[in-house]
């Protein structure tokens, strides 16, 4: 999905005149955003109706990956040179189990993280997505609408009207 | 109005914007309180690293270990330090899958701790090799003559153990930082914070694809670390359990370390903490409520660490064991007795003191009683190892251990070297968790009709908090 690089942003001092804003925005039909939260708000999250992130196939096949390179590892490896060594099999599956769970866990959460760059399209070291303001960290919200200079006035009627402190345009 | 509504955990913080201006407090130019704390940390570090020099120019030799012992103050102190390093993983992690809003404000400070005790854990075994350069025998790695680790051993079963642990609390830790890291990014005017916040918040804005992500990210990194943190010191365990050495051959030796890890850790994150909450004023942040909880943690652990304490002695009568019998006598009433009742009255009996609420209360005291625990786990670890190796089987090999100078020396350092992370952590990155603890804040609410105080129904009443947060109107 290509979005438009001019827009409009609204700041917000309160979550739920961003919501508002979310939502209005929407029912007129400006589906392209971009909400800055200083922290995870489920409000936001059912506003936008955005859906399920991606990381947890990743987490899944990356805890698979693991599971199977540990078998792998402690079997071949074992196999290489057979030597029996107090008294348990060569392919002794209760001691590798160890293994195979370590590797499972240290896999899984390695792709966990890449999961999270590569869906939250992190590290983002050239332009920002839309429009910042460094307030979103601190207590503000920040709505940004992928719209048209066309476009402008009238989503900035709508954002004002939801209750934006203040509107800054993207040309 | 919105503003008059607080959260039950923290109502002394108004609004976000002060959790901000809280955390950036911390961020500035350090005093010389801090540079003659940390030069002291260096010195230590200093003083380990001209002992460490001796042991590999002179040999092993320099170490106090000896046959039958051949296991002292190096397995001692790592088994001491992985311990320590449970309590973050417990509180960041396992208590934010119970949903406990009590960990917000107190995870980030014991996920450093963490990250920092593994990391000086990590070297022990290295130093106890004696000859450090060939550490790589222990992990898996091709040979041209195709000769692999032993699979079979508890041993490499704890260098996965360990590795892993250190590397998913890291990543855990950094991951849960970039956030802050922006907010650091955002509000600082030093100019070379703003570009190292810059580069190590990775280009975060705190978006919605941003926060999905990170929010479920979040939670399955929780859910891996949940069972890790466990297995880690089992494993750490059974590098004792699994030998036939009495005294360690048991099988409540996995839980039984857990227990003990996680009272140990919880100690030094209070021990941390307290005076870290005096020093840079955090009272609305580590509130008497936090300090309550962890008091109560720890005196769990401690009753779990007693009643393994009992179980030992209890086995080793049951079973009629000459040998067993022996060893577990010998802790108590052998050569090293003061090391066996200090492990008991320290982790065992002196923690019972937090039965009293008024005591709890008391961080003057609960801080003597984190440093009793300190101080007892580390004997307890010693009681487990080296009584046990002085004293096994035959008493022909019945020989004592003492420890040497160049042991006590990098025992110290790595306090040091412990600490000397920590402090850098401290001025340089986000002690408390800003992101996080907005969550439980109640959020700035324009129209008051939402007027709830639970928070269950701020937005029209469709979905219960994430967390169980209270919120009260003051």
């Amino acid at each position: 999905m290509s979005k438009a690089s001019t827009g409009v942003l609204g700041v917000f001092a309160h979550l739920d005149t961003a919501t508002e804003a979310i939502t209005r925005l929407r029912k007129s039909g400006y589906d392209s955003l971009t909400v800055y939260s200083p922290t995870p708000r489920h409000e936001l999250e059912e506003a936008l109706e955005v859906p399920e992130s991606a990381v947890r196939i990743f987490t899944l096949m990356g805890a698979f990956t693991g599971s199977a390179a540990g078998a792998s590892l402690a079997i071949w490896a074992s196999l290489q040179w057979p030597l029996i060594v107090g008294g348990k099999e060569i392919i002794a599956l209760p001691a590798f189990s160890v293994i195979i769970f370590e590797l499972t866990i240290l896999i899984g959460a390695l792709s966990t993280v890449a999961g999270l760059f590569i869906t939250s399209r992190l590290p983002r070291i050239t332009r920002p997505e839309a429009l910042y303001h460094p307030s979103f960290s601190g207590g503000n919200f920040g709505v940004f609408a992928h719209v048209g200079r066309d476009r402008f006035p009238a989503v900035s009627d709508i954002m004002t009207a939801s209750g934006s402190e203040e509107v800054l345009l993207d040309q | 109005m919105a503003s008059e509504i607080r959260s039950v955990f923290h109502p002394d913080v108004k609004n976000y914007e002060q959790v901000n201006r809280d955390a950036m407090r911390l961020l500035t130019k350090p005093g010389p309180g801090y540079v003659a704390l940390f030069g002291l940390a260096l010195a230590m570090v200093a003083m380990a690293a001209v002992a460490f020099g001796y042991e590999v120019v002179y040999g092993l030799g320099y170490a106090g270990l000896t046959n039958p012992v051949g296991w002292g103050t190096f397995i001692t102190t790592f088994v001491f330090w992985v311990g320590i390093g449970h309590a973050g993983t417990l509180i960041s992690a396992i208590l934010f899958l119970f949903r406990a809003p009590w960990r917000q404000s107190i995870y980030r400070l014991a996920e450093a701790m963490t990250v920092f005790a593994v990391l000086t854990a990590a070297l022990f075994p290295i130093i106890h090799i004696g000859r450090p350069w060939f550490f790589y025998w222990l992990l898996p790695l091709p040979s041209e003559r195709a000769i692999w680790p032993n699979f079979r051993s508890p041993l490499l079963w704890d260098v996965f153990a360990v590795t892993t642990y250190l590397t998913v609390s890291s990543v855990f830790f950094f991951i849960g930082l970039i956030p802050d890291i922006a907010a650091a990014r955002d509000s600082t005017t030093v100019p070379w914070r703003k570009k190292a916040y810059t580069i190590l918040s990775l280009g975060w804005r705190g978006s919605d694809r941003e926060w999905k992500s990170f929010t479920r990210a979040y939670l399955f990194l929780a859910a891996l670390a949940t069972p890790l943190v466990l297995s880690v010191h089992s494993v750490v365990s059974w590098d004792f359990a699994v030998s036939v050495v009495p005294g360690w051959h048991t099988t409540i030796f996995a839980p039984y370390f857990v227990a003990g890890a996680i009272l140990s850790g919880i100690a030094m994150v209070a021990t941390i903490a307290i005076p870290v909450r005096k020093i840079f004023r955090l009272e609305a942040y580590l509130t008497d409520l936090h300090f309550d909880r962890m008091a109560k943690m720890l005196l769990l652990t401690s009753l779990i660490v007693g009643f393994a304490y009992s179980m030992e002695y209890f086995m080793a009568w049951y079973s009629g064991e000459l040998f067993e019998r022996d060893v577990f006598w010998d802790r108590v009433f052998g050569q090293y007795w003061w090391a066996g009742w200090s492990m008991i009255s320290f982790n065992a009996l002196v923690p019972q003191l937090l039965w009293f609420p008024k005591i709890r209360k008391n961080l003057r005291v609960f801080f003597i009683i984190t440093i009793f625990v300190n101080i007892g786990m580390w004997y307890e670890r010693f009681v487990i190892i080296v009584p046990s190796l002085a004293h096994s089987y035959e008493p022909w090999k019945f020989l004592n251990y003492h420890m040497s100078y160049t042991e006590a020396g990098i025992l110290l350092g790595s306090f040091g070297w412990f600490f000397m992370w920590f402090l850098l952590y401290l001025r340089f990155l986000p002690t408390l968790s800003i992101a996080e603890i907005k969550e439980i804040l109640p959020p700035p609410m324009r129209n008051a009709h939402h007027g709830d105080e639970h928070g269950q129904a701020v937005s029209g009443g469709r979905v219960a908090e994430a967390l169980p947060t209270g919120y009260v109107t003051e």
